[in-house]
């Protein structure tokens, strides 16, 4: 079964390759694509199937021995991981498909798209599976270099600026990683993450700090976490709706994922907890008052994702096995849910012709399936119960409370004020959008949207070529949509199982021993 | 190596010049920053690990062999650099074929904040600032004016 492992990694890399030759070559591009991430779903699930019985899978790339070669290791924390973002990106690459059938290729996807999509994924996927820091660079530098051109694409001028601070910031934090890296080889001799845990353990004290401090600076940068998170609400929204939706889904979680790894296997004992536990509550707090001032759907709901990183933070910083467990159960919701509602957004975009809430309404009359494709998600996101945000929220509380400290108590009544205000900022969305009388701007039917489309007097702010429909609500962009919003509810439904898997991910993340002894079954070297 | 006073102050020139430069407005000096940065970075790198002789087999005796994965790590992180550097560019021709300058612009939110904040601002107190505001203006249009012009000779 240890050879699956590397196919999340390989097979989008080849899928990317072949999508190259094939340019030009639209209807091949997606079927190459699609077989891909179908293809690698069914892998993570096998994966995620196989670590959670025999325990973690280990493969030497190349064949060298551990310490010496790379080592790619899928853990039940790495393989929820992939299975979710893999699903994730299936929806979404399926979704603008579909809005590049109508729409043609005057938007998104170009023709570079499929490649650089898949990279991402692979990127993805790679930084999921590696055991190795270097490796986990390459990764973050793949799933990095092909955001860029992703946020880009088109480069009009809205992107470019957006896209010039998203670049040089994630430059930076790269850099910041590198220089992390270069001082761990320099103090310890190895990158191997399993071997790193007995050679950090013997470090002095002061250095381990300020290597985990480095680490931790630029994961948070990644992860968007508060005062490193100004990047994130300025870059995000001027991307296409499909692209906006898999970034606000997965990079940021791939920041918290290296969060939750580093911070369990190779710094165990909550030396930098405090500083955890009050990043996540500004967090929290930050974010959700950025949101609830914002007139644009998009923008609000990038700083409902900045705000919801604090819930993840929130129970690393706890470091008992309830709060660890919680916040991997926080993760594959909110991968699920804020997609969710960017894809929403996208549609919202479409048939009401702007996301700004000033020109929009009434939508609830006009586009009752879209208004139900918001509306599910949008009380997932805010915590009511019995959605998987409630049971997410549920469990990090419960963790806080058995902690008893000050700051945990601190942390429980910010999760509980950024639940109500998510709740607030929802529903001004849902209340100026869709349940006021409709704006007079906007066109009353479908048809009417479909040839204000057609004609150009919304984006793409030009006749669309022959041949393409221009459809408002394209079924092949509903589809996908629907299929979140149902694997959202799904993971409520089975929220029991899911807990128990993130628990299980959890003790063994705590225990250090399953990871080490996968990886070295003779021992460490 | 052994890390040398030399070396570690070459490493501390490139950080603190690439700093500096990032923090500029015009792309093209962040640019220099950051591969400024990235190389101080490759040189930290390399004191990792131990100097010594070429680590072939057969060449050197093995005690004496300098480590070869720093080197290894630089020549991937130089390559990242490189594909960087060029996207990074890319941008900046194309930033100024569309503006006519490559400068890092403000977030839109800050833009709303200063107008509020000006509107604030009583008229009478601000007539320097009001002439600044002309002359950019001015200055604004003529580079747009010299990027159009360009861009038709470039198409």
């Amino acid at each position: 079964m240890t050879h699956l492992v590397p196919l999340p990694v390989v097979m989008p890399l080849l899928g990317a390759a072949l999508t190259l030759l094939l340019l030009g070559r639209p209807r091949a591009q997606r079927w190459v694509s699609l077989t891909v991430l179908t293809a690698t779903v069914g892998v993570a699930a096998a994966l995620l199937v196989k670590s959670s019985v025999d325990g973690p899978l280990v493969v030497e790339v190349g064949g060298w021995a551990a310490p010496l070669g790379i080592v790619l290791v899928a853990d039940q924390l790495a393989a929820l991981m992939l299975v979710v973002s893999a699903a994730v990106t299936l929806c979404v690459l399926v979704y603008s498909i579909g809005q590049g059938m109508a729409d043609g290729n005057e938007e998104t996807p170009l023709s570079v798209y499929h490649p650089t999509y898949l990279v991402l994924t692979a990127g993805v996927c790679n930084a999921f599976l590696s055991g190795d820091l270097f490796n986990l660079y390459v990764g973050f530098e793949i799933l990095l270099v092909a955001s860029y051109v992703l946020l880009t694409l088109g480069s009009t001028e809205t992107r470019i600026r957006a896209g010039t601070t998203y670049v040089v910031v994630s430059l930076l934090s790269s850099v910041i990683f590198l220089v992390a890296i270069g001082l761990v080889y320099a103090s310890t001799g190895t990158l191997n993450l399993a071997q790193l845990v007995d050679r950090l353990d013997a470090l002095p004290d002061d250095l381990r700090l300020l290597l985990q401090g480095m680490l931790l600076l630029a994961f948070g940068i990644k992860a968007a976490v508060f005062p490193l998170s100004a990047w994130l609400p300025d870059s995000y929204p001027t991307a296409p709706a499909p692209v906006t939706a898999v970034f606000a889904g997965l990079l940021t979680k791939v920041g918290v994922y290296a969060i939750i790894r580093t911070e369990t296997l190779l710094f165990p004992g909550g030396r930098t907890a405090t500083l955890l536990l009050v990043t996540a509550v500004l967090t929290m707090v930050v974010g959700i008052l950025g949101a609830v001032a914002q007139s644009d759907i998009k923008r609000l709901l990038s700083f409902t994702l900045i705000s919801h990183i604090g819930y993840m933070l929130f129970g690393v910083g706890l470091t008992s096995a309830l709060g660890l467990s919680a916040a991997i159960f926080y993760v594959v919701h909110h991968i699920t849910i804020q997609t969710t509602l960017f894809l929403a957004a996208g549609l919202v975009e479409r048939r009401g012709g702007s996301t700004t809430m000033d020109r929009l309404g009434g939508l609830a009359r006009l586009s009752p399936l879209l208004a139900i494709l918001f509306f599910v998600p949008a009380l997932n996101l805010a915590g009511i119960p019995p959605f998987s945000g409630f049971l997410g929220k549920l469990g990090l509380v419960q963790a806080g409370i058995d902690d008893g400290g000050v700051l945990a108590w601190i942390l429980v009544a910010g999760g509980l004020l950024t639940s109500l205000l998510t709740l607030y900022a929802v529903a001004r969305v849902w209340n100026l959008a869709f349940w006021r009388a409709p704006h007079p701007e906007m066109p009353d039917s479908d048809e009417a949207a479909q040839a204000a489309r057609v004609e150009g007097a919304v984006q793409p702010q030009q006749p669309l070529p022959n041949g393409h429909s221009g459809a408002v609500l394209p079924k092949l962009m509903i589809a996908p949509t629907v299929a979140l919003v149902v694997f959202g509810l799904v993971l409520t439904v089975v929220a029991g199982p899911l807990f128990e898997l993130s628990t299980d991910a959890a003790d063994d993340l705590l225990r250090r021993t399953p990871y080490v002894d996968a990886v070295f079954p003779g021992g460490t070297p | 190596m052994t890390p040398n006073l030399t070396y570690v102050i070459v490493i501390g020139v490139l950080v603190a010049a690439g700093v500096t430069l990032l923090l500029e407005r015009s792309l093209t000096r962040v640019l220099m920053g950051v591969i400024l940065l990235g190389n101080g970075a490759n040189l930290l790198l390399l004191t990792g690990g131990r100097a010594g002789g070429p680590p072939i087999v057969g060449t050197t005796p093995q005690e004496e062999m300098s480590d070869p994965l720093p080197q290894a790590m630089i020549l991937t992180a130089i390559v990242i650099t490189l594909g960087m550097t060029a996207f990074l560019l890319a941008l900046a021709y194309r930033s100024w074929h569309l503006n006519g300058h490559d400068e890092v612009q403000d977030d839109v939110e800050d833009r709303r904040i200063m107008d509020l904040a000006e509107r604030d601002e009583v008229p009478d107190d601000d007539v320097d600032g009001d002439d600044d505001d002309d002359d950019e203006t001015e200055a604004g249009a003529e580079r747009t004016l010299a990027g159009t012009v360009d861009s038709g000779r470039a198409g």
